[in-house]
């Protein structure tokens, strides 16, 4: 495969929505009730983040294949069954083959058929587009969403227990013992942020703190010296 | 058997032939069908808008189905497992040289309020005496839902040792009932109704024995009462569990 591909112009648009611009959780404000339910650590959010991207790819490559067979009319009832049909495959192989991480993310993975970006992305892009572009979308949304679930819990666990992708040697291995970290020894705890409202309250400082970010590249962009073209143009 | 094939060649030549002709044919036919102009002229029609869905439904339970044939064994092998590891830990190896999972009773619990109608009773024998015994059971009025348990116990009505499996409690709060957040739980081995009176198995606050945590008090006294239940259902049982081999 011609990987040159990945940065034309069409690829690179979709890879900066999916990461940044158009991102799951901080522009779109989709998948809420996984991303409450389980960011109260990194190792969880990462977990959940992972899963949800493999399905997204999956889904969208079936979505797209299939987009000239489906009406329009029906269209809804089908990409539910699709996506229902690859969680629970996802399910039932983890739970055979890889039953350790089963048990971590067993509770998480029946909550990706609520999570309304897979829908949204098959709806919204994997249906109008070819498989490739579309498994790519779904690649990078599955990233984005993964980062922003990875941050989010990362602050949460620092927050509500002091420590850092706690059980992380469950989910990935022994040889990734290395990534728990206890950052503030002796912490008595703020429970607060280890439920959901605290969960509501970061993803608040999280959304503002993009849209802030947002606002200052664009009134860079409305101002362009010279030294910032060629700073946007190498970064772009 | 060397000749056969020899003699068959132009037959199975023509089978060969008529196969191949069939698919390219069928492929090629396929393809017109799945022309998106083609398509396009189906799509609105009910009769294709019902096909479609039938057939998308047909796929994943056909999917479903091969995938459940093809993993139901193995996944049943990894929940023996679990279980397995799960006696392990609240029977002391040296006590039994049986295999606990092939050597158990069902008996029936309904009365004794542990989440199920019938509880697998598992039996540690050793040289073929009733050394203790282990089930499983359920806090089925956890503060955040049920609260599943298994639990080890001696032949004297002792407690060997009890573990949380799974539980929905507050993070922070009532998850120290589970052994890798806290040693809360191992306060009940060597507990027994015997050398405890009725009031004081409870949770200190209802002035029984054991600790409650700050912030937490119904997990912790609902995992006592659960306990009390278990061993109650233990004494109810006793003779007939340990009566046959000894």
């Amino acid at each position: 495969m011609n990987l040159s591909i990945l940065f034309s112009e069409q690829y690179r648009k979709i890879a900066r929505d999916g990461l940044w611009d158009n991102n799951v959780v901080l522009t779109q404000n989709l998948a809420l009730c996984p991303l409450l339910a389980v960011t109260g650590t990194a190792t969880n959010g990462l977990g959940m983040g992972l899963a949800t991207m493999v399905v997204m790819v999956a889904s969208n490559a079936a979505v797209s294949v299939s987009r000239h067979l489906i009406p329009s009319e029906i269209r809804i009832p089908i990409f539910v069954l699709l996506i229902a049909a690859l969680v629970t495959l996802v399910d039932i192989f983890l739970n055979a083959w890889m039953h350790e991480l089963h048990k971590v993310l067993g509770l998480f993975i029946p909550l990706i058929v609520t999570n309304c970006v897979i829908l949204g992305r098959a709806e919204a892009f994997a249906s109008k587009q070819p498989v490739m572009p579309s498994m790519w979308d779904g690649l990078m949304m599955g990233v984005g969403f993964t980062a922003a679930m990875v941050v989010l819990g990362a602050m949460r666990e620092i927050s509500s227990a002091g420590t850092l992708f706690a059980n992380a040697s469950v989910l990935l291995g022994e040889s990734f013992r290395f990534l728990e970290t206890t950052l503030i020894p002796e912490y008595k705890g703020f429970l607060l942020m280890a439920l959901p409202p605290g969960g509501f309250i970061m993803l608040g400082f999280m959304v503002a703190l993009k849209r802030l970010l947002d606002r200052k590249a664009a009134a860079k962009i409305t101002e362009p010296t010279i030294i910032d073209t060629i700073v946007l143009e190498e970064g772009a | 058997m060397n000749s056969e094939p020899v003699k068959s060649t132009p037959k199975v030549n023509q089978y060969v032939e008529y196969v191949l002709r069939t698919v390219s044919d069928l492929r090629q036919k396929l393809a017109v069908w799945l022309e998106p102009g083609n398509l396009e002229q189906l799509r609105p029609l009910l009769q294709y808008q019902a096909g479609v869905l039938g057939g998308f439904a047909l796929l994943a339970a056909i999917l479903l189905g091969v995938a459940d044939l093809a993993t139901r064994g193995v996944i049943e092998l990894r929940l023996q497992e679990d279980l397995q590891a799960n006696l392990e830990q609240v029977v002391p190896a040296e006590l039994y040289d049986n295999n606990l999972l092939k050597d158990s009773v069902l008996l029936p619990s309904a009365d004794a309020n542990l989440g199920a109608e019938q509880t697998e009773v598992y039996l540690a024998k050793k040289a073929g005496l009733v050394n203790a015994v282990c089930f499983k059971f359920v806090a089925p009025d956890g503060y955040a839902g049920p609260i599943s348990l298994v639990m080890g116990i001696d032949s004297k009505g002792e407690i060997l040792g009890v573990r949380v499996i799974a539980h929905v409690e507050t993070p922070g709060l009532g998850d120290k009932i589970e052994v890798t957040k806290s040693k809360w739980v191992l306060s009940f081995n060597g507990k027994s109704l015997n050398n405890l009176t009725v009031e004081q198995w409870a949770v200190k606050k209802d002035g029984g024995v054991f600790d409650q945590f700050s912030g937490a008090t119904i997990t912790p006294r609902k995992v006592v009462q659960a306990i009390k239940r278990g061993l109650e259902f233990y004494k109810v049982h006793q003779a007939e569990l340990l009566g046959p081999s000894q």
